[in-house]
């Protein structure tokens, strides 16, 4: 098809909104410009699938993802946007509504919406509970209708305040897709009371993630950190310049053995990877002129807090390459012993290739990073994945029991700095007895998990690819296009990789769609 | 003390074996025959006799001579968990079944420990191997790792009054099956009467110890329905914090003249509910999901 029919057929499309047909347009015009500049090797590992660029355009002229300091903004104002420092909680949350507007990302719709409870508790003095809960409750619902994206995450706790316990109120009242929500739990601060709060809300609408706060703050500097989009850990007042991931399974596929794998294959495609981050973050930070923006002018952000991503994603299949098994599929799923995610050294052999790949990341400088380095990520996959499993999980429909599949992979998580998302499908029993979501969920993050994600199967709220679906909008969206962007993909996602078919379902998410007719 | 116990399966991970998240271990072995069983094949204990072996199509299975005596050995590696096996067999038991030592489910336990609120022993009729359970109760409590475990019990509530004295100073608590009011009605369905069951729940309840009554609900067959005074002056005896557990009879896993017996839909068991609830009995719980 050429770029002029494909221009006018998203012009014509029956289901797109026009904001939605403006973006694919975007898209579009941003794909037929020239790629940044790369070297042959390059060039091949992408047009063979190894390495990628998640679809962010071929002129990276804007970050994947950014993260402002509202916390400051709120307090400061806004020259830009002619705001004077917010006053009341009306002001905040009017001055929070406005500046979305204008933080970009991947998706166009801001991807971290603050850590709201610290950010809007010093306006919320003398307000009553209920004040409280109506006035968030609309700042909510017009979050969600129009900024219409599950990738928009708003982060909470870990310390117990009255926001935080509101947000969590709304958010199960509400049972919304967007936005998404992470609560930060620390052992330390966060009483147990409030986590079976957060338990009984997940049981409720899969919502929220638990976060290992001293886990994740650890990794960063005092300013701090933030959750955003599905599951990625950056610092605050940064954010990411870019996201490249490396495909495991094609990487072990051209690996002769174990010890070739580690020595010559991984070292070499990571080496590709590295070339590719630092061309794709050239022009973004001196050809873009994205850093001339009045969040960097007003100190909202900071070009020096900005990290490229390294996601890697198919670990099962690499896994199970490399030790000689074929793939495990659903069809051969009854007998999984041999694979990754059963068999105790498949999985250590998993746990090898991560700390390989931590050591490299941590010696390797780029250009432009957080202490001049990228960060590690577990990449949820995207919905064009066809045979090979997001980030470090067990493949689709082999996973074992919530405590074996915990077990399996919790040794993973210290090498994941910029986050790695397992999603935990648990069956329906578990919504009367939320008890046992706070169990599992303490148990996983005392064992090493950054971040704890349980998908309740068959809620009308169901996670697929790691953001808030309603299965019932997929159905709807084939006949009818739908409000929420993400339905799309989710669409999208389900065809391709068979997800509603899968039992316990375990992938997440984070991409903008490619126009798909 | 060196009891085993013949285990037909255990789940690491369950949330419906009461309070919180759980390991639940299935004992082999029951000394009711109801006709409604959901998991006939956990009634008998296994004879040896081999008839099942040649229905495995993946010869998991073998007969091996221990001490002279003929044994039944599955080879787990090797089983694809089709059952064949269990229809095979002449008795109502699995090949399938594994022994375990106290020693053996402590260390389990010590692996999960951190995901756990506490563990259920269920079956088959747990009671039956009594010893080996206050030998693991006992050595979980005084274990400073796994002490704050609850540990509690699944029972057809058959055990001598006596039996259940000798478990309160271990059990934490226990879910109690009550097949039908009638004495002859639970003759029918379970083969034995009642007076001990509701003895047992006596006991346990004044003792603090009952967590939940669970009622199946047979239409036509038990008696919930028809005895709703009496089962509903007897239910309301007990403490406020009992659940009453309404389950809905199914034909899943059912063998035999039960098939012939007609399942609880979800109206019929709301309707049990709602009269329970009108004859002034609280907290009942219903199933969920509806199966
Ligand atoms: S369930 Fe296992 S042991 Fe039984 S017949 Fe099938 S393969 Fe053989
Ligand atoms: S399981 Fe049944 S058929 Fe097999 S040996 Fe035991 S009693 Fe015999």
């Amino acid at each position: 098809m050429t770029l002029l029919t494909r221009l006018s057929q998203i012009t014509r499309d029956v289901t797109l909104s026009p904001k939605q047909k403006s973006n694919f347009l975007a898209l579009e015009a941003d794909s037929s410009l020239p790629y940044v500049e790369v070297s042959e090797p390059v060039r091949q590992a992408m047009d063979s699938g190894i390495i990628g660029d998640m679809f962010e355009g071929h002129a990276p002229f804007k970050p994947r993802y950014v993260l402002p300091d509202y916390a400051k903004y709120l307090h400061q104002g806004s020259e830009y946007l002619e705001l004077s420092p917010a006053k009341d909680l009306d002001e905040a949350l009017n001055s929070l509504a406005i500046i979305y507007h204008h933080v970009p990302s991947v998706t166009n719709i801001p991807v971290y919406l603050g850590q709201l409870d610290e950010v809007l508790l010093p306006f919320c003095q003398g307000l009553d509970t209920e004040s409280l809960y109506r006035k968030l409750k609309l700042f909510w619902i017009m979050l969600d209708r129009t900024l219409p994206d599950a990738f928009m995450h708003v982060n909470i706790g870990p310390t117990d305040n009255i926001v935080c316990r509101t947000i969590l109120r709304i958010d199960a009242d509400l049972k919304q897709i967007a936005p998404n929500l992470t609560f930060m739990y620390d052992p330390q601060v966060t009483p147990d009371e409030l986590l079976q709060i957060a338990a009984s809300n997940i049981c409720e609408c899969s919502k929220p993630h638990i976060a290992n706060f001293p886990m994740h703050a650890k990794a960063y500097d005092k300013k701090g950190f933030g959750i955003v989009s599905c599951y990625n850990s950056l610092p605050l007042a940064g954010g990411s310049n870019t996201l490249v991931r490396l495909n495991l399974k094609a990487v072990a596929l051209k690996a002769a053995d174990i010890a070739d794998f580690f020595e010559n294959t991984l070292p070499h495609y990571c080496q590709l990877t590295y070339e590719l981050i630092n061309a794709r973050c050239k022009f973004l930070h001196q050809e873009s002129n994205f850093f001339n923006s009045f969040l960097v002018k007003e100190g909202l952000i900071e070009e020096s807090r900005f990290a490229p991503m390294f996601g890697i994603y198919g670990m099962a299949e690499a896994v199970n390459i490399l030790r000689g098994h074929p793939e495990l599929t659903e069809s051969n799923s009854e007998k999984p012993s041999p694979y990754y995610g059963h068999d105790r050294a498949a999985n250590e052999l998993g746990h090898q290739i991560s700390k390989a790949l931590d050591a490299i990341i941590k010696s390797t400088p780029v250009d432009f990073g957080y202490n001049e380095r990228a960060l590690l990520h577990s990449q949820g996959g995207i919905s064009l994945d066809k045979d090979v499993t997001p980030g470090v999980r067990i493949p689709y429909g082999t996973e074992p029991n919530p405590i074996a599949h915990i077990q399996a992979l919790a040794e993973h998580h210290q090498y994941y700095t910029s986050g790695i998302s397992d999603i935990l499908t648990i069956d329906e029993t578990i919504k009367s007895n939320p008890l046992a979501m706070f169990q599992l969920c303490k148990g996983a993050l005392s064992l090493g998990f950054r971040e704890f994600t349980a998908n309740v199967a068959s809620n009308d709220l169901v996670r697929i690819t790691g953001y808030m679906i309603k299965l019932s909008d997929i159905e709807k969206f084939k006949e009818n296009g739908s409000r929420t962007n993400t339905t799309g993909l989710g669409a999208e996602a389900a065809a391709n990789t068979k997800i509603l078919l899968r039992q316990p379902r375990v992938i997440a998410h984070e991409l903008t769609p490619s126009y798909t007719d | 003390m060196t009891n085993i116990a013949v285990v037909n399966q255990i789940i690491p991970f369950s949330c419906v074996d009461g309070p919180g998240s759980r390991l639940v271990i299935f004992m082999q072995g029951c000394n009711y025959r109801c006709k409604s069983c959901h998991n006939p094949h956990t009634i008998d204990l296994c004879n040896n006799c081999g008839d099942c072996l040649p229905s495995c199509p993946t010869q998991a299975l073998s007969l091996i001579t221990s001490n002279n005596k003929p044994q039944v050995i599955w080879n787990e590696a090797l089983c694809i968990q089709c059952d064949l096996c269990l229809s095979a067999c002449p008795k109502q038991s699995s090949p399938k079944t594994q022994r375990y030592s106290v020693e053996q489910l402590l260390t389990q336990l010590r692996q999960q420990v951190r995901f756990l609120n506490g563990i259920t022993i269920s079956g088959g009729e747990a009671s039956l191997q009594l010893p080996f359970i206050f030998e693991l109760f006992s050595a979980i409590k005084a274990d400073d790792e796994l002490a704050h475990l609850t540990c509690m019990l699944d029972s057809n509530g058959s055990l001598s009054i006596n039996g259940w004295k000798q478990l309160l100073p271990v059990l934490d608590g226990a879910m109690i099956d009550l097949k039908s009011w009638q004495q002859d009605t639970h003759r029918f369905i379970t083969g034995r009467g009642n007076h001990r069951v509701i003895n047992a729940i006596e006991l346990l309840a004044s003792k603090g110890k009952l967590h939940e009554v669970r009622l199946l609900h047979i239409p036509g067959i038990s008696d919930f329905d028809t005895e709703i005074t009496a089962v509903a002056n007897h239910l309301k005896t007990l403490p406020k914090k009992v659940r009453i557990k309404l389950n809905a009879f199914q034909h899943h896993g059912v063998t035999g003249a039960a098939l012939n017996w007609p399942t609880c839909s979800e109206a019929q068991i709301k309707q049990l509910a709602t009269e329970l609830t009108q004859h002034g009995v609280i907290n009942i719980v219903l199933p969920s999901p509806y199966l």
